[in-house]
């Protein structure tokens, strides 16, 4: 038989349907597959192989009565940031400890209640607070990907570090990621995956644990175009219980998916073109531009004159309102407890132990923002400077309806290297901070490699909830650069030679 | 340098996170890098700009005040360190 945890998800979706196999030797093939690479690659925090079967099992009973629900009986990941009820949910920090939510996210209940599987929860930067999944509690994931003749190991990205690497590995089919400043995107780039942040509002943010409030939003990381709009029709809903949440008809996102970008107005902002910038990226570009222009979209020169100060902005917002979320971790009502001589140093104790140095900082550089005397100076300011930046996409959506930049400034790169120096390591997110700043919806699609063999991936801004769009044209740039999956399985190599194939 | 050892030690202390000594003067170093760095948003002239706080303009949706939940106290201490009778228990904060 071939390999199952090869196909896609939507190739996955008509084998079953056809009844070339069954949901769960889908299932046992993803389970022997993680069994093979996590000890490698430690995308997964905790498999779940025991209700993965159980669910498989539910799907072929209805796959069998021919009452599939849309993703009957497809094997996925889950994030650890998503809440999974009475399973361990961590975000990847000491600070959770054994957590074991009463509940289900939304975005989790919509996915089982389309008839997904799921087969464990997957590695995050903690509380999804990095760009390489190095703070992670549980240690860094290693990317699939290595350079051309070198077994350096390289980051999957982050903080979705474990989704990206688990879809690019062939360790589930799709999985779901949050993105508050790119960890969507970013990720997706660095492993020749698909990934989309949709519109703020979009998905439900109940039951995933928060990061900054205002930035985050959930989506899917999936190995074509086609399998994202999948898992995104079935991950957005109106929820009631986020008060955030926008009250709008999701549509069938696969429709339309192949229907073309004739005439579509794509914008190029200059000021993407960053310093520094390497000269393949730039190539990635132009070359994103010429497929666009060939399947018959019009190319527009455009300014989005605030750009640079996103990343600034960002870094005041998003502590703040990380530090406001955070207090809640205090060892009374769940998680680990230090026990210390009153409540107060009970607190700081538990507090000092469990968050990872990178949440440290962040609480750190968030409270002093919104401290006494300070707040006018940073957190007001910064949310001026948010105003003009959606401001300056208002005014381009007049003569633009999508706008296409680089998701990277460079490729994916080695553990540490961007460690010793925190703003080497935020700047992974300039070109993808803005459109959660802005509140829209951005994709990121490969489009090559490096020439490092690795693969870059180009982001495409939509206007807010015109994710269809997104999609099919994303589908226009896949369908001209092909697929990059990883050259060789390097990663089970190891596994197998020591006998546990 | 924006920001001097005290008021790191202020920060912590208001973030009720524990630091030690040298951690007071790492983090003195790495939060004056990123407030020293964020500092360009300055050029930027907004006065006559409002804040942004949110992004999707909508009115909050109004439910009706009822009860939907409840009498799950076993539930909701489930998680916690320490509990009493479902209660949470805290070291004394009165003498």
């Amino acid at each position: 038989m071939t390999d199952l945890t090869a196909l896609t998800l939507s190739e996955a979706r008509d084998g079953l349907r056809k009844k070339e196999f069954t949901a769960t030797e889908l299932t046992e093939a993803h389970i022997g597959a993680i069994d093979n690479a996590n000890g490698t690659l430690n995308a997964y925090v905790l498999p779940t192989p025991d209700h993965a079967l159980a669910q498989a099992k539910a799907s072929d009973a209805r796959l069998a009565k021919g009452d599939a629900r849309p993703l009957e009986g497809l094997p996925l990941g889950n994030k650890d940031l998503f809440c999974t009820n009475g399973i361990r949910t961590t975000a990847c920090s000491k600070i959770l400890d054994h957590f074991k939510p009463a509940y289900e996210s939304t975005v989790g209940g919509n996915l089982w209640n389309a008839g997904a599987v799921m087969l464990g929860k997957l590695n995050n930067d903690e509380f999804a607070m990095g760009s390489s999944n190095e703070t992670s509690a549980f240690g860094p994931v290693v990317s699939p990907w290595r350079r051309k003749g070198a077994d350096t190991k390289l980051v999957p990205g982050g903080s979705s570090g474990g989704s990206s690497a688990a879809v690019a590995a062939n360790l589930c089919l799709a999985a779901t990621a949050t993105d508050t400043g790119g960890s969507i995107r970013q990720p997706a780039a660095l492993t020749g995956t698909v990934g989309i942040k949709p519109t703020y509002g979009r998905c439900s943010r109940w039951g995933i644990v928060a990061f900054a409030s205002s930035l985050d939003q959930a989506g899917p990381i999936a190995k074509t175009v086609r399998d994202a709009a999948i898992m995104l029709t079935s991950m957005a809903s109106y929820d009631a219980k986020d008060s955030t949440s926008v009250n709008v008809p999701v549509p069938d996102y696969e429709t339309g998916l192949t229907s073309g970008v004739k005439g579509l107005r794509i914008g190029v902002p200059k000021e993407y073109r960053v310093a520094g910038m390497s000269a393949e990226i730039d190539a990635l570009w132009q070359k994103g531009i010429a497929i666009l222009k060939d399947a018959g979209a019009t190319i527009h020169d455009i300014s989005l004159p605030h750009t640079k100060y996103a990343l600034p902005a960002y870094y005041i917002v998003a502590p703040a309102e990380a530090s406001s979320n955070l207090a809640r971790y205090d060892g009374v009502r769940y998680g680990l407890r230090v026990n210390g001589k009153d409540v107060i140093e009970t607190y700081e104790n538990t507090r000092a132990a469990g968050f990872g140095h990178e949440v440290r900082k962040r609480i750190l550089v968030g409270t002093y923002v919104l401290s006494a005397g300070y707040y006018d100076a940073y957190y007001l300011k910064a949310q001026k400077v948010r105003t003009l930046i959606k401001q300056d996409f208002d005014e381009a959506w007049d003569k633009v309806d999508v706008v296409l930049t680089p998701t990277t400034p460079s490729p994916a790169f080695g553990f540490g290297e961007k460690t010793g120096d925190p703003i080497a390591m935020y700047l992974e997110d300039i070109f993808t901070v803005t459109v959660n700043m802005a509140g829209l919806p951005g994709i990121s699609v490969p489009a090559g490699l490096s020439s490092e063999g690795t693969p870059l991936g180009l982001q495409l801004i939509g206007k807010p909830f015109d994710e269809a769009t997104l999609f099919r044209t994303a589908q226009a740039i896949e369908t001209a650069a092909g697929r990059f999956t990883a050259p060789d399985a390097w990663w089970l190599a190891g596994a197998a030679k020591k006998g546990k194939s | 340098m924006q920001v001097d050892e005290a008021t790191v030690r202020r920060i912590a202390r208001l973030a009720r996170i524990k630091i030690t000594d040298s951690e007071a003067q790492s983090l003195q170093k790495e939060l004056s890098g990123i407030l020293d760095w964020v500092k360009q948003l300055d050029e930027v002239d907004t006065k006559s700009v409002e804040p942004m706080t949110r992004v999707v303009a909508q009115d909050l949706e109004r439910r009706p005040d009822e009860v939907t939940d409840g009498e799950i106290a076993a539930t909701v201490v489930a998680n916690a360190p320490v509990t009493e009778d479902n209660f949470f228990v805290v070291p004394k904060v009165v003498e």
